[in-house]
């Protein structure tokens, strides 16, 4: 990723585009923002980076007009403004990109553009004058959008290009986007980097939310630390690193390296042959597969997100059926048997779903409701046809203690714990039922840096104990740092094997890309 | 962070429903004003009637032990994430099974026939509800449609039995004959008697404590059981569900036979307690309040007993009033009892939105830390 050189520093005397001065602002006992002071110059672009739950989402909404702040000033190119909803942040010159895209999926491209500015009671002359205010806008940024293909069709990263078009068309100078990279393919990010950059030499001043280090390191100018509602440091980028930015946030030195020792495989736990799996267009979006996974390994699966990792894990999960093919564990079939996610669960295969939110837990249950969730049958946690209140309770503790859950409270609600919590009491579920092969789909999306570093410590732990893994990350890093042996898929098929001696991001990147692996001698 | 702020559980249980209640009566005396009548003359009536003699309290709760019935029937579907507009032909077909129990095996000892006609009525309750419910899990057919249109047919098929099969030969109301006196319900005035103690005869029954008791039963069913804790999630999420291997069409199924059989329990009050043989309409829209009593109860058994008094007390005090003041008739009754049940149920979300944002800025503004 070459760095291009950085936009001319604004002159000095010229006011930032946007500067916070002593933000505040408290949620009940949760002092969220600590007098936050906080300035971006036009022509620049600035990092926002801290752990989850360190207080940057809410000092966007402030920004953004979402909350209000109990205390501060917010000034736009040096003059004090009064943001009290989304609508006067706009005004004012401020546009936002969530992370969860706002757009209409029914509607084309244009239309979601002009929503809510459409300019008169009919649309045919709004809509012309959009058009070609976004043919400008394309030219100027490089933001190439089908104005007219309807959004659901887009690629993710195609939809977030239409949320900044958005913002450019409503007037925005300061540019604000939370985590826009988490979902977001490699190139994809790559390719909004670019975007980024060029926002930047245009004026624009770009605000990066971000827990990722990487990103601050490629595109930004400045970064500023928050740890606990506070900023802690406040750096150009130039002048820090990862390792530095990284101590920041956690307030301790963390290894973003995970320390292993080589793997060493034994017999084979599960095998899968030929596995098809077709979607309900009867389209095969898991063309004939085959490997296995030995005791003691790791097994990584790399790909682009959507070529058929996430189809993979549901098959052989149990959670999505196969057409065809073969998953022998414990020596059943588990195709031929139709094994139901609770049937191989107890012949120890266990999983930990790519979107936890979606699948892996019930956000508005108890943490104690979720740590026994798919093991609730268990003769541990039943008395005599009843729950047993006491042991679920004495369960999640044990869990949270282990592994560190934070707040340690079992009856609190799901939602209420950040991600890298959330995830931690998943991993610790399914962990403590002492699998023997256990699958993991994104074991560290949206989880904060400190949380990574425990999850890659126990999932190597787990893999000394003799215990098989297969990965899937669409983070190469992560696949990079945890696997012994790489597969990579393409297509719904797996076009490459290498061990992790031999992988390198090139090569991996390649096949990602559809480009066979020569056969080694 | 951004998580909405929530209502802490006195507010969410007791203020919330309390401000849709008053709004209700706002509104409700409006409209009485209007007719020419003082509201506030007319609400005291409505209270008294209600609440303030022996006679009132017994058809308050007599009225309530069919929204017990029905409200837990919604609230054990809602948990599976399921909207049962059915409670009103599964309680009909439900009456049935518990009216034919009555009616053929009538004679045998009392202690006998209460057992089979409980069941009696659960079965064909749940059998009503059981065909909707198929249709959901394995054909996708949405319940809210099918079980509306399952009180259609309910209604066409109880009017056939009751025209053409059921009805005591020889005369012209579509009615079955009496049960025999072994297959009436204990009224309550009989069962205080026995302890002593005087009370005025009203249609209050043992279906009273049997509602309690089923009021009980789906308390520890949904919130003590491994069973309700899988209707649970597969309600609150069905992917979650899939993964933890529990099959969403099998809880579909499951909820809404219990659904079905919570309902049958409404001939048990209606018929064995009340009225003594099967007639036309007896559930009388009672599956419908059942709708409004689950939602104001917040789905909880506790909230739906308290919330099954409530509309209880709206029907007994109405009565009251139109025998009391003649400008307020039937018909306004109903419009009142609808506006309660418009409020409570329908827009209870309404007043939410201000409440937290209220609560939210008190919070802030002491700022504990």
């Amino acid at each position: 990723m070459s760095k291009e050189p950085a936009a001319p520093p604004s002159t000095p005397d010229a006011p930032p585009a946007l500067e916070l001065c002593g933000i505040d602002k408290r949620f009940g006992a949760v002092h969220a923002n600590r007098a936050i002071t906080f300035a971006v110059a036009a022509g620049s672009s600035h990092g926002l980076i801290g752990e989850n739950g360190a207080g940057k989402s809410t000092l966007m909404n402030i920004v953004y007009g979402f909350h209000c702040a109990d205390s501060g000033e917010i000034r736009v190119q040096g003059r004090t403004v009064e943001i009290g909803s989304p609508q006067q942040a706009i005004a004012a010159g401020i546009g936002m990109v969530h992370q969860h895209f706002m757009l209409v999926e029914n509607f084309t491209v244009l239309e979601n553009v002009v929503l809510g500015v459409e300019g008169g009671a009919l649309l045919a002359g709004g809509l012309a004058a959009a058009r070609a205010e976004l043919g400008r806008l394309a030219r100027d940024y490089g933001l190439e959008v089908p104005l007219d293909a309807v959004v659901s069709e887009l690629s993710v990263g195609l939809q977030q290009r239409v949320e900044i078009l958005k913002a450019l068309y409503r007037g925005a100078e300061v540019l604000i986007l939370d985590e826009p990279t988490a979902v977001l393919t490699p190139h994809e990010a790559d390719q909004l980097f670019a975007m980024l950059r060029r926002l930047r030499a245009q004026g624009k001043a770009v605000i990066l939310v971000t827990h990722k280090l990487r990103e601050i390191m490629a595109v930004t100018d400045r970064v500023t630390v928050m740890k606990q509602g506070a900023v802690v440091a406040e750096v150009a980028t130039r002048e820090t690193s990862p390792r530095g930015l990284a101590e920041h946030m956690v307030g301790r030195a963390v290894l973003l390296q995970v320390e292993k020792r080589p793997a060493q495989p034994g017999a084979e736990l599960l095998s899968v042959k030929a596995l098809e799996v077709r979607d309900r267009l009867g389209v095969a979006r898991l063309k004939s597969v085959s490997f296995n996974l030995r005791a003691g390994e790791i097994v990584g699966i790399a790909g682009v997100a959507g070529n058929g990792q996430s189809e993979l894990l549901e098959a052989l999960a149990g959670t999505r059926a196969a057409s065809r093919g073969e998953i022998s564990f414990g020596g059943r079939d588990l195709v031929r048997e139709q094994l139901d996610p609770r049937a191989r669960r107890a012949l120890g295969l266990a999983h930990v779903p790519e979107d936890r939110l979606r699948m892996g837990v019930v956000a508005g249950f108890s943490a104690a409701d979720n740590a026994i969730l798919g093991y609730h049958d268990a003769a541990r946690f039943n008395r005599g046809g009843l729950r047993d209140e006491a042991a679920i309770r004495a369960a999640c503790a044990a869990k949270m203690a282990e592994f560190d859950v934070r707040p340690p409270q079992p009856e609190l609600r799901l939602a209420a714990f950040s991600g890298g919590n959330q995830q931690k009491l998943v991993l610790a579920r399914e962990i403590d039922a002492d699998p023997q092969v256990l699958l993991i789909g994104q074991p560290t999306r949206g989880v904060d840096i400190g949380a990574i570093e425990f999850i890659h410590k126990r999932l190597i732990a787990l893999r000394d104990a003799g215990k098989a893994l297969l990965l899937v990350s669409v983070e190469l890093d992560e696949i990079l740092a945890l696997a012994d042996r790489i597969l990579v898929m393409n297509g719904g098929e797996i076009i490459g094997e290498l061990a992790r001696a031999d992988a390198t991001e090139e090569k991996i990147g390649l096949m990602m890309a559809g480009v066979r692996a020569e056969v080694s001698p | 962070m951004s998580a909405p702020a929530k209502l802490p559980r006195w507010a969410e249980f007791g203020l919330l429903p309390l401000i849709n209640l008053a709004v209700a009566l706002v509104v409700a005396g409006v409209i009485i004003k209007i007719l020419g009548e003082s509201p506030l003359a007319a609400f005291k009536l409505m209270a008294t009637g209600a609440l303030g003699t022996q006679e009132g309290i017994g058809y308050t709760l007599y009225y309530a032990t069919n929204f017990i019935f029905t409200g837990l029937a919604v609230a054990v579907a809602y948990h599976a994430g399921l909207f049962n507009i059915g409670a009103e032909g599964q309680a009909y077909i439900g009456g049935l099974g518990t009216g034919l129990v009555c009616l053929y095996l009538g004679t045998w000892p009392f202690w006998v026939v209460l057992p089979l006609a409980v069941l009696a009525g659960a079965i064909f309750g749940a059998a009503w509800a059981f065909i909707p419910a198929w249709l959901q899990a394995r054909r996708g057919s949405h319940i809210v449609i099918t079980t509306i249109m399952f009180n259609f047919i309910a209604a066409a098929l109880m009017t056939y039995l009751l025209v053409n099969v059921l009805i005591k030969p020889g005369q012209q109301s579509p009615e079955t004959r009496e049960f025999s006196t072994n297959a009436v319900m204990p009224a309550a005035h009989e069962l205080f008697d026995k302890m002593g103690i005087t009370v005025v005869a009203t249609p209050l029954n043992l279906a009273f404590g049997l509602a309690l008791v089923a009021a009980v039963g789906v308390w520890i069913f949904i919130w003590r059981t491994r069973w309700g804790f899988a209707l649970r999630v597969a309600g609150a999420n069905s992917a979650a569900a899939v993964y933890a291997g529990i099959s969403p069409p099998r809880i579909i199924v499951g909820a809404m036979l219990i659904s079905g059989a919570l309902a049958g329990g409404l001939g048990l009050n209606e018929l064995m307690g009340s009225q003594h043989r099967i007639l036309m309409d007896f559930p009388s829209g009672a599956g419908f309040v059942g709708i409004a009593v689950a939602l104001m109860g917040r789905n909880q058994p506790v909230g739906i007993v308290v919330a099954a008094v409530l509309f209880g007390a709206l029907y007994q005090g109405g009565s009251q009033l139109s025998f009391d003041m003649p400008k307020i008739n039937r018909d306004m009754v109903v419009v009142i009892q609808g506006l309660v049940i418009l409020l409570c149920g329908a827009m209870e979300n309404v007043f939410r939105a201000p409440l937290t944002a209220l609560f939210a800025r008190v919070r802030s503004g002491k700022g504990i830390e």
